[in-house]
């Protein structure tokens, strides 16, 4: 049990949740982080979506790496992560209607997340298959807490509302002459949000900071 | 056998694309039915909208059956056709350029909601950056509108994004289609504000001009069409009040 999660292996998760971002550190998938964070909900099923496809593609690639022929190992990694992303559109236009509506063209473009095809080439491509699962938690849920984060602001400041709820003691607020930030729905404000992400961070690790 | 080779490579990539290919394929067609009926509660949910029912994915069907209690389709020229106006995909319709609107069917609903009978009709036309459609229900007088719904797939948020809420769907309730003369206008999406007491305009959106634009257009095309389906009906009412007038005389 202890080689079964070792250091080593609790950095895999733990880096690309923090100062190995594929957000705020290297980014990556910033377009869908921009896109889709109007809401909580889409962002969570986004993150779900995410998580499944690339937990799924690391690990069937990492299984494959010794057959894969090494001149088209892109298409190959291509070709997984489309059918998965397929997979889940078609369940959630099966399953979850309001959501794929909403979400509608994003699920697709998650095949052009670079953070996937990013995470097979450089880690499962080379690493054994719980390694690779593991590396690909980590940076799916790094993606995700950034994609959660970010439209939790903007759904609370600019709907007033959290998961399509309304806040009770927004009532209040509004008789005081309070009003939602209609800024918060376009897109500029998610790539403020970020950067606000993104100087937290920084400010807490000194590191993170280019020399320049 | 050599990784490198061409035939392994070659190998390799129709396997792959052949597991892949019918993993894919079963699952399409097993949510096949699932995908159906929730397109179809979705349309549900969009026509009973018109006439003011709210209705969710949960009990779409049972609403609709007991609101909707008929439903036909028309051609062109206002002609009764046969066929199922429920099956009828008019935003499919739309975007297949080689279709003449001669050509296109177009299916309206027919509801009732406190013993007031109303006329669904879907729309469907062109925004700024996508389609707009929508669903207008009018009273028995086939004049007067009773409620209008619009949707979109892309226009600007709180711009021409704006058409899908009730500050713009709202002001069409009680506007007519008809003038006075009985001869078809529509309803006019005017720039600058509609002019007041007038029963053929609405306020346009300030900065989302080409969609109301879009959605204006959108009504005169289509009201045109059921115009000539409601002028025949209207004709049809008058002269059976004109019957039953010379019957008393008598």
């Amino acid at each position: 049990m202890k080689s079964f999660f070792t250091k080593q292996h609790q950095k895999l998760i733990a880096d690309p949740m923090g100062d190995q971002n594929p957000i705020t550190i290297q980014v990556l998938g910033i377009c869908s982080a921009l896109a889709i964070t109007t809401q909580l909900e889409n962002a969570l099923v986004m993150t779900l979506a995410v998580i499944f496809v690339m937990t799924s593609a690391s690990s069937i690639i990492s299984l494959l790496r010794n057959h894969i022929p090494n001149r088209i190992r892109i298409i190959v990694q291509l070709l997984v992560v489309a059918s998965l992303v397929a997979l889940v559109d078609q369940i959630l236009k099966a399953f979850l209607p309001d959501a794929s509506e909403q979400l509608s063209v994003f699920i697709g473009l998650i095949i052009t997340n670079c953070i996937i095809m990013g995470r097979l080439e450089a880690f499962a491509m080379g690493n054994k298959l719980w390694e690779s699962f593991l590396d690909a938690l980590g940076n799916a849920f790094g993606y995700g807490w950034i994609l959660v984060a970010v439209a939790f602001v903007r759904e609370l400041f600019g709907s007033g509302k959290l998961m399509g709820y309304e806040i009770p003691g927004f009532t209040y607020l509004y008789d005081l002459g309070y009003m939602n930030n209609n800024l918060m729905i376009l897109p500029p404000m998610a790539l403020v949000v970020v950067g606000l992400i993104i100087w937290m961070q920084r400010s807490k690790n000194n590191d993170l900071i280019e020399e320049n | 056998m050599n990784k490198e080779s061409n035939l392994y490579t070659f190998l390799f990539a129709i396997i792959m694309v052949l597991v892949v290919g019918t993993v894919l394929a079963v699952t399409s067609e097993v949510l096949q039915p699932r995908k159906k009926q929730n397109a179809a509660d979705k349309k549900m949910i969009d026509i009973l909208s018109a006439i003011g029912v709210d209705a969710t994915r949960n009990n779409a069907k049972e609403k609709y059956t007991e609101y909707i209690y008929d439903a036909s389709i028309i051609d062109y020229k206002g002609n009764l056709i046969e066929g199922s106006a429920f099956d009828i995909d008019v935003l499919f319709q739309y975007r297949d350029k080689t279709l003449l609107p001669e050509d296109k069917k177009y299916p309206m609903f027919k509801a009732r909601k406190n013993n007031s009978e109303y006329t669904i009709i879907p729309m469907v036309g062109s925004g700024l950056w996508g389609p707009v459609w929508g669903f207008l229900a009018l009273e028995k007088d086939y004049n007067t509108v009773y409620g209008a719904v619009f949707d979109h797939e892309k226009e600007t948020p709180g711009l021409g994004a704006e058409i899908n809420t009730d500050f713009f769907e709202v002001p069409f309730k009680g506007k007519k289609i008809r003038n006075s003369l009985g001869q078809f206008v529509s309803i006019e999406v005017k720039k600058g504000g509609a002019d007041k007491g007038s029963k053929h305009q609405v306020d346009g959106i300030t900065g989302g001009t080409i969609t109301s634009d879009g959605v204006a257009a959108m009504l005169e095309n289509t009201l045109e069409i059921y115009n000539n389906y409601f002028s025949r009906i209207n004709f049809s009412l008058n002269d059976t009040i004109i019957q039953s007038l010379n019957n008393n005389i008598e």
